[in-house]
């Protein structure tokens, strides 16, 4: 691939086209290997705040991974070696100068499939809250019910609020995960194809609740759905086996794409 | 019929003979064992039978109370010893350790496992039971020979490790990753997720794990006879002899002809042994069933 | 993080890591002491001789008779139970493929069966004897170890032909094989190196075990002639010895563990070694995805 794109090259593009955006993310220099494979290849990307950026891109691309970096989950897998830098507010969060709890609190995440904790509704939000040292239990209970409502979920959970999460339908699971995450008050939501699981009905509820919360959060998803890219983007980030291909604002991108990789890409829509 | 659809034929019938044979296999043992014990339980009401403590086989007197209690003594201080031992190994193997620690132990683990119980006895008369008499008895102002319920207690527990390590490891192998990613992505170190995630989400499997290893204890015979010192009374401390069910069994069998209704008392005791072994297995392996099923 | 939550988790981490140290260290030293204390009992008399007169008053003469009997012993266990596990597994694999509720309730059954002690078995087994008049003979011995082991060489079968997709199995019915063909020519050959795996675990189970054959085999000073001859073996050679008040006596009690111990470790190493080849690897994907169909 010809065309590596440079910090600087993002900032051109952030100022001409989308005024003073503030990053909240800055990936320098990114490289993820495994013993076998080079899964991230000179990743630089900058993420604004308070906007849905959308990593986009056919399977076995690499987006999951560098989302995986974002909060180091990276490190439950031995086999992969990461170098360069990951600023989250300014901090290099590769740097393990960083307590990396605190990091991830920064961050909520929604996976693929829900997870809920094997534990209560309830327990599932309060889970973080109580990791992050809240132990007074009417706050705890006053932000349970503020996050279940902010996923529209209280009126369908809360006269069973004490029994376990996995009786939840997958949807009201994976609405229960964004509230999980909301819980412990991120600025960043991570959202790793959070819709590929679900119904349509269910998926169009997220989705509605992304373009919500962009005005509290910035939101990084995952997708390998176009239309659903085009939904939500403000900015997208198109990668190819590993490598950033074009990355700037959604219209820009979906319009004109520059490169012939990401024209097919657009044609097919996979 | 051709030559070929006759052998399909008469092969399928043996198939089923074969599986026949096994389906039946316990039911011809409980029927066995309760056909022999009938001698003993038509002179005697069952109660007297568990928890009568006087043991005369040669006045007819036969109560159970001593050996039920040695088994339940050993087989429960051991678990003690290695439940917390197993799940702490199985933690760290399992989540702290690097890939291939766990590599190499998954096969180390299976071999132990293998190992014959007569092996463990030997160690145990070898190391254990000089180890207790010498060192810990008199720790405790105790005089003790060492063989006692504890020096049978201590071997059984370190037979069983590799039976219920091996259990909890595959517990833990089977709590999707996804899951702790999604604690520790909520702030969780690694310790607070393995205890509210893991440990929750296997706890039916760690239970079952435990109650196999109980089970599986209960019936170990050989080694836990070399170092128990089998005398028949009711072990008030850790320190005295024991006589556990199954070494009743073993160590009696050649005079059981001599003596009347002591054939039919081993079979009782035997009995009771398949008995509960049966039921403890049948619970658990059913939770682990229903737990995978998930 | 909190002072506290940093110095919790260091500290499990330090613990558990302690723990299986602990584990580790134990279980080595047991395989220490057997071989440490046998090494120096172990000479070909021992292994090649028969007892001699007054050989448990410290007298001459090997332990010949234990080897050879043990061997007898697991070899024709494992045999008789291989003759009647592999119909068994065969069949709920082929068979009953389709009914997976009885095949749940049958492995579940089988998986129940495995956890009964041995001494019941050959409690059982000693009843069934005394009933027909039988004396302990090396073939009583056989058929009771051989009942013992055959529930886990069935399991061990039957992980191994669960692999086995079934499109194989439509494959062969398509071209006009019968199901007994199927059975033998295509699953038994393609399960062939798992079954040899299967045959060794049972077999490594079948000459440690104790309990059974005290009541079932006997023990004599001889190498067993024919089947209904008394047979020594192995661990109750141990068990014996060991509990004499004699050093000579004791010495050749560990001169059986170490070769007890040795032939076990043995067979269990050969077992994984061919483990190890494709099928295990196979094995796990197909798993995997099953479990992903399972899933979605």
């Amino acid at each position: 691939m010809s065309n590596i794109i440079t910090s600087t090259d993002i900032n051109a593009a952030l100022g001409n086209n989308a005024g003073n955006e503030v990053p909240i993310v800055n990936i320098r220099n990114l490289n993820v290997r495994s013993k076998s494979a080079h899964i991230l290849k000179d990743i630089n990307l900058i993420i604004p705040k308070n906007k849905i950026t959308v990593l986009l891109g056919p399977s076995g691309c690499g987006k999951t991974t560098l989302l995986k970096c974002m909060n180091r989950l990276t490190d439950l897998y031995s086999e992969l070696k990461l170098d360069g830098s990951i600023e989250i507010d300014g901090e290099d969060i590769l740097s393990g100068k960083y307590d990396i709890t605190q990091i991830r609190q920064k961050m909520g995440l929604v996976m693929q499939r829900p997870f809920p904790l094997p534990m209560s509704i309830y327990d599932n939000i309060a889970y973080g809250l109580k990791l992050k040292g809240v132990t007074n239990k009417a706050i705890i209970k006053e932000k349970v019910e503020k996050h279940l409502k902010e996923v529209a979920l209280w009126d369908e959970v809360k006269d069973r609020l004490k029994t376990s999460a996995q009786r939840l339908s997958i949807g009201q699971q994976q609405r229960l995960c964004l509230a999980r995450g909301l819980a412990v008050e991120p600025e960043i939501i991570l959202a790793d194809e959070p819709t590929s699981a679900l119904d349509p009905i269910s998926s169009r509820v997220i989705e509605e609740e992304f373009s919500n919360l962009k005005d509290d959060y910035t939101i990084i998803l995952v997708t390998h759905i176009l239309r659903q890219a085009k939904r939500l983007a403000d900015f997208v980030v198109f990668m190819y086996y590993g490598e950033i291909v074009e990355y700037g604002p959604a219209n820009e991108i979906f319009e004109n794409p520059k490169t012939d990789i990401l024209k097919e890409y657009l044609q097919v829509g996979h | 019929m051709t030559k070929r659809n006759l052998i399909d034929n008469i092969s399928s019938k043996w198939m089923i003979v074969c599986l026949s044979f096994f389906l039946l296999l316990p039911v011809a043992i409980a029927t066995g064992l309760v056909l022999k014990s009938e001698d003993l339980l038509s002179a005697h009401s069952l109660s007297d039978l568990i928890f009568s403590s006087d043991w005369s086989p040669s006045e007819g007197q036969f109560g159970f109370w001593p050996f039920i209690l040695s088994s339940l003594w050993v087989t429960i201080i051991a678990l003690i010893i290695s439940m917390p031992l197993c799940l702490l190994a199985a933690i760290y193997l399992s989540q702290f350790a690097p890939k291939w620690v766990l590599e190499f132990m998954r096969p180390v683990i299976d071999i132990l496992a293998g190992i014959p119980s007569v092996v463990y006895g030997v160690w145990g008369v070898l190391v254990v039971v000089p180890f207790v008499g010498e060192t810990v008895a008199p720790f405790f102002n105790n005089e003790s020979l060492g063989y006692s319920i504890l020096a049978g207690a201590l071997v059984l527990s370190v037979m069983s490790i590799p039976y219920i390590l091996n259990m909890l490891l595959e517990v833990f192998r089977q709590v999707p990753i996804q899951l702790g990613e999604a604690s520790l992505a909520l702030g969780a170190t690694k310790w607070e997720t393995i205890k509210h995630v893991y440990v929750r989400k296997g706890a039916t499997g760690i239970l079952s794990a435990y109650g196999l290893g109980f089970s599986k204890a209960l019936g170990e015979t050989i080694a836990v006879m070399m170092v128990i010192g089998n005398v028949v009374q009711e072990p008030a401390s850790v320190f005295d002899a024991g006589y556990p069910l199954p070494a009743l069994i073993a160590n009696n069998y050649g005079e059981m002809m001599s003596i009347p209704s002591y054939d039919s008392a081993l079979m009782f005791g035997s009995l009771l042994l398949f008995v509960i072994i049966l039921v403890i297995n049948i619970v658990f392996r059913y939770l682990i069933y229903k737990s995978e099923e998930k | 993080m909190t002072l506290r939550r940093k110095w919790e988790e260091t500290f499990f981490r330090v613990l558990s890591a302690a723990v299986a140290l602990i584990v580790v260290l134990v279980l080595a030293h047991i395989i220490y002491t057997i071989i440490s204390k046998g090494f120096s009992a172990l000479s070909w008399e021992i292994l090649s001789q028969e007892p001699k007169g007054g050989f448990y008053m410290g007298g001459g003469g090997g332990i010949l008779n234990a080897i050879a009997g043990s061997f007898y012993l697991a070899i024709g266990a494992s045999l008789l139970a291989f003759v009647v596990s592999l119909p068994v597994a065969l069949f709920i694999n082929i068979y009953l493929i389709r009914y997976s509720r009885l095949l749940i309730g049958i492995r579940f059954f089988l998986d129940v069966l495995w956890g009964i002690p041995s001494i019941v078995y050959g409690a059982f087994a000693f009843t069934i004897m005394i009933y027909f008049g039988l004396r302990n003979s090396l073939g009583a011995g056989i058929v009771t170890v051989g009942a013992l082991i055959a529930p886990i060489m069935i399991r061990a079968m039957d992980e191994v032909l669960k692999t086995i997709p079934i499109g194989l199995q439509e494959a062969s019915y398509a071209l006009g094989s019968t199901k007994t063909e199927t059975a033998y020519k295509i699953f038994f050959k393609r399960a062939l190196p798992g079954f040899a795996t299967a045959v060794l675990l049972a077999f490594g189970r079948g000459i440690g075990d104790a309990a059974s054959v005290l009541f079932t085999a006997g023990y004599t000073d001889h190498v067993p002639r024919n089947l209904s001859d008394p047979t020594a073996t192995l661990p109750l050679s141990i068990y014996f010895q060991l509990g004499s008040p004699i050093e000579a006596v004791q010495q050749r009690a560990y001169a059986a563990a170490i070769i007890l111990t040795i032939i076990v470790l043995v067979i269990s190493i050969t077992a994984r070694v061919l483990n190890k080849g494709k099928n295990k690897k196979k094995f796990k994907t197909f798993i995997a995805s099953k479990r992903k169909k399972a899933k979605a």
